[in-house]
Order: C-alpha cells, then structure tokens, then sequence
C-alpha cells in the first residue's frame, strides 16, 4: 500500500507536496491562486461601492437585501460600511493581491528556474512566508465580521482616525503578519539570487526579470521594517494607552480623549510614506521585469539596453527612499522640506522615461508575433506612460496642492497598477502558464479577456481625470453632497458601468485558467522559443528543476543571431 | 452670483490670487503630457506596423545607435528642471512662504472637526481670546476662556466664512479630532488641518461671491457631509456683516 516515498527533498505525501510544501514552485502556484483570489474579491468590494458613487443613496440591487442592516440598511450602503470598503479595497489590492501576486507568485516560481537553481536558498523560510501571508490576509477578511467591522480609516491609516475608528486593531495584527511575510521572502530571493545561480551566469547575463525581483527584494528588506515599526506603535496607541500618535488636547466628539501625551500625527505619515512609496516600485518592479521577458520573446531580437534597463532600476530604487514626503506637501510639514522633495521626485522619474524609451525601441527592428501576452506587454506601455505622465502634476508641490487627494490622485495611482502593473502581470500568467502546467491556455479567451479588459480599464480611470481636475475629493461616501462636485456626476455612472463590465471581461480569464490547466492544449518545454533558461527543464519542472545544472554561456536574449540555424540561441547551449 | 455656476468639467472658476499660478501650472503640464503621448503614440504605432512579423523577414540583431535612445531622458529631464526652477519653486515660495504681514491682512483661526468648521474672529478688540478643550461643550464649541477679557467680544461662526474681496485673509488651521483637509476648489487652497498643530494659511480672494469649502482628508463617516460655505463680500458688506454678529459667549457683565 501507499508507502512514502523518501528522495532528497524530502517526504512527498499531499500534505507536504501541496500543502506545507518547500518546493519554489509549488509555493509560487500556492501564491498565484491565493493573490488572484484576493484581487477578485477586492475587486467585489469596489464594485459594490462603485454603485453608491453611481447611485448615492439607492439600494444596491441583489447584494443590498443580503447585507446585514448595520451594513446597509434598507439595502443602502451605509457610510461607515463604505469607508471600510475603501480602506479595504487598498490594503487588499496592494498587500494582499498584486505584490504576492508580482513577488510571490512570479518571483518564487520564475526567479530560480531563470538563474538555474534547484530551489530557493532557504526552502523552509520560503513555505512559512506563504504560511504567514495567508493567516495575515484571512485575519484581513475576518475583521469584516467582527462587531465593529473593518477598518475604515483609509489604506494609509492616517492617525488620530486610525486610533479612534473601530476596526484597526485586526487590520493592524494583520499587518504585522503579511510584512513579515514579506520580509521573509525578500531575504530568500537576495541569498538565492547572489548565491544559487548556476555556473556561467554572471550579473551581467540574468534576465531583465531576475535583476527587476533583485531590486525589488531590496526595497522590501529596507522598506518594511519602519512600517513595522510604526504599526506596532499605533497598535500600542490603540491598546495600551499609549500616545506615539495622538496630540495632547484631544477633543472627540466632546469628549476629551484619555491620551494626551502629546504625540505627533505627522510621525506617521513619514514613516508611513517611508514605505510606501518604495512600496510602488514594489508594485512595478516585477511587472516591467515581466514585459522586458514577453517583449524579448515576442520581437525575436535582444532587448534594447539591457545595461540601462537595470542601471535605470537601481537607480530608481535607490531614489525611491527619498521621495516620500511628496505624499506630504499639504500636510502640515514644514514648506520649507517641499522643494527637496519636488526635486528628487522629478528626478526619479528620468529613469522611469529610460525604461520605456528602452522598451519601446525594442520594438524596432522586431518581428514582432502579437501573442495574447504580447499583447498585454504592449498595452502596459502607453497606459503605464500615462500612469507616469500624470504622476508629474501631483510631484510638482504647487499644483500637487490642488490636485492632492483627488480623484485625480485615484486616476493616476490606478492607472500604475491596473493599466500597469495588473495588466503585465496578466500577460505573465498568459506567458508562463505554459511551463506551470505544461499546457496552453486558449488563445481567443485570451484576446476576448484583453480586449474587454484593456477597454473597461480606461472607462473606469480615465474619467477620474476629469473628475479629479473639477475638485472631486477622494473617500467621499456620497459624492453629491457637495455642490462642486455635481456636474462631473455622470461620469460616476460611466466609471461604475465599466467597472462593472470590467468584472464580466474577466470571466473568459477565470474560465479560460481552470479549464486550461486541465484540459489545454498540451505543450512542449519551450512553446515560445526563448532563450532563458526557465525554458530548459520539463514543463511543469519537476522537484529540483534540472535535471543537470545548466550552464550559462550567454546574456539572456540571444534572438536572431546571424549565422545560427533558429532564431533563438539559449543560454544554455553551447555554441 | 450664482455658485453652481463656478464649477463644471474642468477646473472652477478661479477666485484667488494665487489660483492663477496653480492653474498655469496644471495647464502647461497636461499640454506638454498631451503632446509627448501623441508623439510617442504615432511613433509606438509606427513600430508596431513596420515591424510586424512577415515571413521571412528576420529580426534585427544589432540595435541602432544606444546614444540616441537617451534623448528622451534628457529632454524629459531639461523640461522638468526648466518646470522645477521656472515654476514650481517660485510659485511654491509665493504661495506657500511669504504670508502676508498682519497690518495689511484679516487674521483669523479655523477649528475642524467631526464634521464642521469654525472660524473665529478676534472681534471689534482686535485680540483672539484663550481657547482651552477642557471647556469645549455644546454652547461653545471652540472652548473659549469667559476669564479671558479678550475673547469676551469673540466672534464665532461655524461652516460659514465670511471675508472681503481684496484682502488677504490669514489663519491659523487647526483640528480638535481628526485630521480634516481645508479645501476651497474656487481659491485652489488646500491645507491639512492637523490636531496638535496649527499651520498658517493665507489666500486672497479676488472675486466676491459664494463658495464652497469642502473637506479633503478622510476624517470618518461624515467626511462627504463635512461641507461650508465662504462668502466673499465687498468691503463695506464685509464691516456691515462683522458689526450684526454676537460675542460667542454670553454677556455677564
Ligand atoms: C481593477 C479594478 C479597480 C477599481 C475599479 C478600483 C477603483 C477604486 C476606486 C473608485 C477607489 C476610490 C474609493 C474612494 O474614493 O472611496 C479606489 C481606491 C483605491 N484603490 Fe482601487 N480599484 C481597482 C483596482 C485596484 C488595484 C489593483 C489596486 C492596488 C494595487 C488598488 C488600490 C487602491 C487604493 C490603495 C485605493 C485608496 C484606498 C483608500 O482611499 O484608502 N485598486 N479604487
Ligand atoms: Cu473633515
Ligand atoms: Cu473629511
């Protein structure tokens, strides 16, 4: 009968083949369907709270009869109820979905097959940072039934809102739970990357990839402990008594507030910032590392400027630790810090010019296949450029003053990480489904999801320009309460519809990866033609990857090079 | 003047000294972002046309001139430092580091809270009187010390400003709870009302009327409700609206 089978790895029954695995690969798939699944459903909050700002004050159909009547009463969302649907909606998106998504699925699978190493450099390490991230992220959820509900203070938890608002203490304890997933994560991809790569692969020959998971790494490891820091404090502020945050002379609702220790709202907010600013690199990072490989393998020519493409990087990791007051320009902070901060913002986004510049003349001379992910990496190109061109407006403090905590601020964040990062990320699912399951997924779902979902993208966010240059703020539970922001109201309607078509382009995608991954198309190892080397091995890889340490003879995009029979010449091959 | 009238799909009517600065800004940076999209468009269309896969048409391997490709960086970098020095920084420096000096403006306090605004004017004394929390109830409402002669003739107002066309009005911004956002879309101002701080603000109005402030930081479940009203008078209007208005705190003596 069913004797376990002892190899190297060790045991390989369900429970520690599926389940607490140490095996990169399967850890990455373990990432890949839990962030998908918290994408979905922070995407569910934001389409029920897209009908209030559609329909203010009309209850929401279907849904609203099955909230409770503390949620929505009489089926209206009510707006504690939507203030928790914001604040959750950004911590889910952000912590929960895209960077798991972008590091912890992407990362974890792509970055040790394209070094050619067996696994990553701490396996174990590697199983519990999925084993903290997925409580951190269930205890998130869970705050929703508890009796005060979830938080609603805002993704960014502004203290003194975030001490006297119901809900924080879950969403801080969670917190402290998915950044020390993080951290454990971002320490094994820096070890395995400098230390597992197989011989012959110098720094100079790692993929766009690997060097975009690097980078990435490093702004998690230096990035997260302030923020870790700081929850704790604010957790203290909540709990023991303590007022990190909270000025003296506190007066709540009439209340005197017991803390009066004379903290200080602004500590937050830099340290905060601190964070979260690289936390948007975090964010993109791993996505351009994405479209650098599709757009390699699909113009079947090396990239363009390889060397500047990870100079530029660098570069904007290394900056993106001293921009973040400009999240602050308005806040209260000196006036004086402004033009420092205005200045290294404007720098920072030089390199970002680099990077597409580089992309883009990829193209030329090209053969270009417009393969269903292709098609999403040329799509992040212009709608990533106006994700950065209209970040430029709020970096310049004088205009930024007007412009701050608009619905200007939501258009030009979301289309960085929808139009941008989720947008890549998708073609990288279409790109490497291929070696998780070794079989393909349907080619037309492929472009009936991009289409509808490239369309509705821009439906949703591009009227947030127009909204946001009106005055429409931000976090505004009913957005026809004031006068100002009444003539631009059509264009909620416009927005939610879309967001709400955006859901259904979404259904070939779900459909088409579930079918797919038992029922698509069977493929060989490398059905692209690349050259890295994570199109080596079987697909999918078996435990260990390789079934001989391959050896690395070349940079990573050797496309059409004269005098060779393919136009492809793999790392891995000699001569 | 009709106030609904300031607003539509685009920026409001501009209503202050300093909005102008603000505006040009905004301005000639969506001109330039419009002009480097379409640019960069044709040229992304171009490419992706002239360098379809045909058959038997292989790909390049050699790039062409690596030099060339760091023009947009420099121009992109040009544009900014013009845009950084040009504008941002002396706009920054009018607006945001010169206040106007005391003799020559209306000085003020605003108070936010969950979910109004007050304002208060120091009265025909011309001294603000001494605020304590330890004394803020439902009749007064920003704590006003009654042993204080000088806040006896304080005015008080909540959710309406009054001001005169023409003159700067400073004030020091404050928050009893939360933070809040001073928001005016007509004057382009906006300032984060900090608890534990307060943070000097001017603007001048230039337009007399009726505007609309609105809260920009989320400050709980009133944030959308969190509105108020500045009424911009001519000066004469302005004296004659300040001399109707009571004292805050009731009369003892
Ligand atoms: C794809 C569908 C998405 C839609 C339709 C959408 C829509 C919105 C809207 C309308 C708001 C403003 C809510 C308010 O003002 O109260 C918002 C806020 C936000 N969204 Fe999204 N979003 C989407 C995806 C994402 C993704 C992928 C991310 C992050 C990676 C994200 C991060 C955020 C953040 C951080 C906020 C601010 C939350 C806060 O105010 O605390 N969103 N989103
Ligand atoms: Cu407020
Ligand atoms: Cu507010």
């Amino acid at each position: 009968m069913a004797h376990k089978k002892h190899d190297a790895h060790g045991s390989q029954d369900f429970i520690s083949k599926y389940v607490f695995s140490v095996d990169h690969k399967v850890i990455g798939l373990q990432y890949l369907i839990t962030s998908l699944l918290f994408l979905l459903f922070g995407f569910i909050l934001l389409m029920i709270l897209r009908w209030q700002l559609a329909y203010p004050g009309q209850p929401i159909p279907l849904i609203g009869r099955l909230l409770s009547d503390n949620l929505a009463p009489g089926g209206v969302l009510s707006p504690t109820f939507y203030n928790a649907l914001g604040a959750m909606h950004g911590t889910i998106m952000i912590f929960l979905g895209v960077v798991p998504l972008g590091v912890g699925a992407f990362g974890n699978y792509i970055l040790p097959l394209q070094i050619g190493a067996p696994d990553m450099a701490f396996p174990r390490l590697n199983m519990m940072s999925y084993w903290v991230y997925l409580p951190g992220g269930m205890l998130m959820l869970l705050s929703f039934f508890l009796p005060g509900g979830a938080a609603q203070s805002g993704w960014t938890s502004y203290p003194p809102l975030s001490v006297i608002n119901p809900g924080q203490t879950v969403w801080l304890l969670a917190m402290l739970l998915i950044i020390t997933s993080s951290l454990l994560g971002s320490i094994n991809f820096l070890v395995t990357a400098l230390n597992m790569r197989a011989p012959g692969m110098s720094l100079w020959r790692m993929p766009v990839f690997v060097w975009a998971q690097l980078v990435t790494a490093v702004l998690l490891l230096l990035a997260f402990p302030p923020l870790q820091a700081a929850a704790i404090l604010q957790f203290m502020d909540r709990v023991a008594g303590t007022s990190f945050y909270l000025p003296a002379n506190l007066v709540v609702f009439g209340e005197t507030v017991r803390a009066a220790g004379g903290g200080l709202p602004l500590l937050w907010q830099h340290l905060f910032w601190f964070l979260a600013h690289p936390e948007v690199y975090v964010l993109i990072l791993p996505a351009m590392g994405i479209v650098a490989e599709i757009i390699a393998a699909n113009t079947r020519k090396p990239i363009f400027g390889y060397k500047e493409i990870v100079g530029a990087m660098i570069f904007l990791g290394g900056m993106s630790f001293v921009v973040w007051a400009h999240h602050m320009f308005v806040s209260g902070m000196s006036p004086k810090l402004s033009n420092f901060f205005l200045i290294t913002t404007m720098i920072i986004s030089v390199p970002s010019v680099a990077l597409l510049t580089c992309l883009i003349f990829s193209l030329r001379g090209g053969s270009i296949r417009f393969t269903t992910p292709m098609l999403f990496a040329l799509a992040f190109l212009p709608l990533f450029g106006i994700g950065g061109l209209t970040g430029l407006p709020l970096g310049l403090s004088t205009t930024d003053i007007y412009l701050h905590d608009t619905y200007y601020v939501i258009g030009h964040f979301h289309y960085v990480v929808v139009t941008g990062s989720i947008i890549a990320l998708m073609g990288g699912v279409y790109h490497w489904f291929p070696k998780w399951f070794g079989r393909r997924m349907d080619d037309f779902w492929g472009k009936v999801h991009f289409w509808g979902s490239v369309i509705c993208m821009n439906g949703v966010f591009f009227p947030m320009f127009i909204q946001g240059l009106s005055g429409v703020q931000r976090r505004l539970y009913d957005p026809t309460a004031q006068l100002h922001n009444l003539p631009t109201q059509p264009l909620n309607i416009v927005s939610s519809v879309f967001a709400w078509l955006l859901f259904v382009a979404q259904i070939p995608f779900i459909w088409n990866f579930f079918y797919s991954m038992f029922k698509g198309k069977k493929t060989e190892e490398n059905p692209w033609k690349a050259t890295t080397l994570e199109w080596a091995c079987p697909s999918p890889p078996p435990h260990g990857n390789f079934e001989k340490t391959p050896h690395v003879y070349r940079g990573p995009y050797e496309y059409s090079v004269p005098g060779h029979k393919n136009d492809w010449t793999p790392q891995h091959v000699e001569a | 003047m009709e106030q609904a009238s300031n607003y539509g799909w685009s920026l409001p009517v501009a209503a202050s000294t300093f909005a102008k600065d603000i505006d040009f800004g905004i301005n000639i940076i969506h001109v330039a972002m419009f002009a480097i999209f379409i640019l960069w468009g044709i040229y992304f269309t171009y490419m992706l046309v002239k360098y379809r896969h045909k058959e038997g048409v292989p790909a390049r391997y050699k790039h062409g001139g690596v030099l060339w490709s760091f023009v947009p960086d420099i121009v992109v970098l040009v544009f900014e430092l013009t845009l950084i020095f040009l504008y941002a920084i002396p706009s920054w420096s009018r607006i945001k580091m010169s206040v106007p000096p005391a003799g020559k403006s209306l000085v003020l306090e605003v108070v936010a809270e969950q979910f109004a605004w007050s304002i208060h004017y120091p009265g025909p004394d011309g001294k603000f009187g001494r605020k304590d929390p330890k004394l803020v109830n439902a009749s007064n409402v920003l704590g006003l010390d009654p042993h204080d002669p000088a806040a006896k003739d304080d005015i008080v107002t909540v959710n309406e400003l009054h001001i005169p066309v023409g003159k700067p009005t400073v004030f020091n911004l404050t928050s009893k709870d939360v933070i809040h956002s001073f928001f005016v879309p007509e004057f382009r101002i906006k300032q984060d009302a900090m608890p534990g701080m307060r943070v000097p603000v001017w603007f001048e109005p230039t337009m007399a009327g009726k505007f609309e402030i609105g809260c920009a930081q989320l400050c709980g479940f009133g944030h959308a409700l969190m509105r108020g009203d500045v009424f911009v008078h001519s000066p004469e209007e302005f004296e004659a609206w300040l001399s109707e208005q009571k004292p805050a705190l009731p009369q003892t003596s």
